[in-house]
């Protein structure tokens, strides 16, 4: 059997409409031959995760830009490992303060990608970070 | 594109001389810079424009003078030599009194108007207090949950005399209630106040996606204040039909153009359906443009702009009334421009689509803070941005003539294609069955998203250059801008008094406004009236929404 494609689901938490960016990543993913799950908008931390263990997910691309990231990212990493999905990794992109970086690492965000990122950064990010699995 | 002209013209003759001649052995001397040169919107643009690109052109039925149909060269006939347009910074973050000092510094500043931005929850119609408002209070704007947010929000700033913008939509007729309210309690009188309401939901759900209601629902509100501010406010304007957003959503210069026009149509439409009379509540509709950096294409969309909608005016709802045909506008230079990367480039991009919207004959103008792809612009950022209008408008000369590029080849040439673009795109919405059905379908959001995959893949590959992102990138940046922090203890002292109005007020009145509020939509009759009542006894925004949505449902977004 061929190895399993990349799954990630590409999540909009918050009340935030603005989807521009987390469209053009889950085209750009699916391009790049990955499987993609867009959970559409204002998902609450608790239905994210629920759908990252529903699809089993390599990967959940979070689009923020409301500035809520900081509230919202960790809760969505604190609830991905309570359900036991210790090697999902947790993206962040969007309007983010160079400061509040640190801190959404220390919280368990894999990375964060700041407006200007090329989609191909990205794609490469997940291809050479995401555990093989059977 | 024009035909291809006879090649016996002597124009024609000329530039094939001219080419054969002069430019040939240019370019085997020298090969120009790249194969293909696009607009911001992917668009092609030739090597030279000569009068043969603007021979199809009638100079009286499609440019014509300042004041006068089609009005292509503007709507006022002194230009800015008789009013420099309104210099309109939109401003709102943290609580309301934060958001109140705010706007008496720009007003010492020399501002000319205000323009209130609201919070995500109170965007979307939830008060500080709901679940869903934790993490997002007074972060993307100022927190609004009752008439007693509204009262310190205008605190000192008298409403008859200052006009004042409001960006809400899905709640809009909620807000301008609560505006009222508090201007009546200022002794302001109603016929006299004047300002601008976005309440344009179609927008929100073609591009910024921020609605509660179904479509058909929404529209009825939308179309309630038409009915309620034409009688009661007549110096209002009910209505900012925005392409704003939906350029910010990706969409090129035309479609933006196209989408903001026919979403206009689709409003009056509306308006006429209910049986208003066009030629009182359109001339009280205003459109809300970006502007973005290909300079010439921006010029050419607002040109295109008055054009169309005054055409459209007079041949599908019969108007002749001039405040009808002529079109005003707002424009605000274009957010999704603005780079975290080397941010102090962003006061240049922000003067240079400024300057497209003078030169386009926008009424009123914001321009972007330089640290807005950060975070809500600091103070300091806030008044370069306010000084950035005032230069253009004291020291650059611009404002001395009127529409000073009309008659360039150029401009008149893709002003003209513009027109044509948005004309194709009207056709095609029209054979749907109007904008309310091509948004069902999603034919709308389908074509941005194309768009804003097309431009990323173009940034990518180095086509479409942004400076300091991908060409000119720094490694180690020159030191970073302050940026404005809004922390959770907002929302501690917005719950606080929220629950303090809850406390104080009459109960009993409360419930039978929402009843009352219930009653009217349920009936299908303007729901104004008891949308202000409820406002007055201090029903809050999430319990006038909740009653609203208890009839009318909500929106899901269809998949697509």
């Amino acid at each position: 059997m061929s190895t399993r494609k990349i799954r990630v689901l590409v999540a909009k938490p918050g009340l935030d409409g603005h989807d521009r960016g987390a469209k053009v990543i889950a085209r750009a993913l699916r391009d790049a031959g990955m499987e993609v799950i867009y959970t559409g908008l204002r998902q609450t931390p608790e239905m994210i995760a629920a759908a990252a263990l529903q699809e089993d997910v390599d990967a959940v691309g979070v689009s923020i830009l409301s500035g809520a990231h900081n509230t919202l990212c960790p809760r969505i990493v604190q609830l991905l490992r309570e359900k036991g999905m210790d090697n999902v990794l947790v993206l962040v992109g969007g309007i983010v303060p160079q400061e509040d970086l640190p801190r959404l690492k220390d919280q368990g965000v894999a990375e964060v990608f700041l407006p200007g990122t090329s989609t191909e950064d990205i794609v490469k990010f997940l291809q050479d970070n995401v555990k093989p699995r059977d | 594109m024009p035909e291809t002209k006879e090649s016996s013209s002597p124009a024609e003759t000329e530039r094939e001389a001219w080419e054969e001649q002069t430019l040939k052995p240019a370019l085997e001397r020298h090969p120009e810079r790249k194969k293909s040169f696009q607009t911001v919107s992917l668009k092609e643009v030739e090597r030279l424009y000569t009068p043969a690109d603007t021979a199809d052109l009638d100079f009286a039925q499609d440019i014509s003078f300042p004041g006068q149909f089609p009005y292509t060269r503007g709507i006022h006939p002194t230009g800015y030599r008789g009013k420099l347009w309104t210099m309109r910074q939109f401003a709102g973050f943290s609580t309301p009194e934060e958001t109140n000092a705010r706007f008496k510094y720009l007003m010492e500043q020399g501002q000319t108007g205000l323009s209130v931005a609201y919070d995500l929850p109170t965007l979307m119609g939830y008060d500080a207090d709901s679940p869903l408002s934790e993490g997002e209070v007074g972060k993307c704007g100022v927190a609004v949950s009752s008439l007693a947010d509204m009262e310190v929000l205008f605190d000192g700033i008298p409403l008859e005399q200052v006009t004042v913008s409001q960006t809400i939509n899905a709640p809009a007729s909620v807000l301008l209630a609560m505006y009222l309210v508090v201007a009546e309690k200022q002794g302001a009188r109603w016929d006299k106040i004047s300002g601008t309401l976005q309440n344009d939901i179609l927008k929100e759900y073609i591009a910024q996606k921020e609605w509660i209601y179904p479509i058909k629902p929404a529209m009825k509100l939308v179309v309630d204040t038409f009915g309620f501010c034409t009688d009661h406010v007549p110096r209002y304007n009910p209505i900012s039909v925005s392409g704003y957003h939906i350029r910010e959503a990706g969409a090129t210069a035309a479609q933006e153009l196209a989408f903001t026009l026919r979403d206009g149509i689709e409003y009056v439409a509306w308006g006429v359906e209910a049986g208003l009379d066009v030629d009182r509540f359109v001339p009280r509709m205003s459109f809300f443009f970006n502007a973005h950096n290909d300079f010439f294409e921006e010029i050419a969309k607002y040109r295109a702009a008055r054009r169309i909608w005054a055409r459209e005016m007079k041949n599908r709802f019969g108007s002749n009334y001039e405040r009808t045909l002529a079109m005003r506008f707002h424009t605000q230079t274009a957010g999704v421009s603005l780079t975290v990367q080397q941010p102090l480039n962003n006061i240049v991009r922000v003067a240079i689509q400024a300057l497209a919207g003078v030169l386009g004959g926008t009424q009123s103008l914001h321009t972007d803070a330089y640290d807005e792809a950060l975070a809500l612009p600091t103070d300091r950022a806030a008044l370069i941005a306010l000084r950035t209008q005032q230069i253009i408008a004291e020291e650059t000369g611009v404002a001395n003539t009127i529409d000073p590029l009309g008659g360039s080849y150029y401009l008149e040439a893709l002003t003209e294609t513009m027109e044509q673009e948005a004309l194709e795109y009207f056709r095609k919405i029209d054979a749907m069955g109007g904008m309310v059905a091509a948004i069902e379908k999603g034919f709308p959001q389908r074509e941005i998203q194309d768009s804003a995959y097309h431009y990323q893949k173009a940034v990518e590959r180095g086509e479409q250059v942004i400076v300091g992102v991908n060409k000119y990138a720094m490694t180690d940046e020159p030191s970073e801008v302050p940026i404005l922090v809004i922390d959770e203890s907002v929302r501690t002292h917005q719950v606080e008094r929220l629950e303090q109005t809850r406390a104080s007020r009459d109960a009993g009145a409360v419930a039978n406004a929402l009843d009352k509020l219930r009653m009217a939509a349920k009936k299908n009759e303007n729901t104004m009236t008891a949308t202000i009542e409820a406002v007055r006894v201090y029903a809050t925004l999430g319990e006038i929404c909740a009653a609203l949505r208890d009839v009318y449902g909500i929106y899901e977004e269809p998949a697509f």
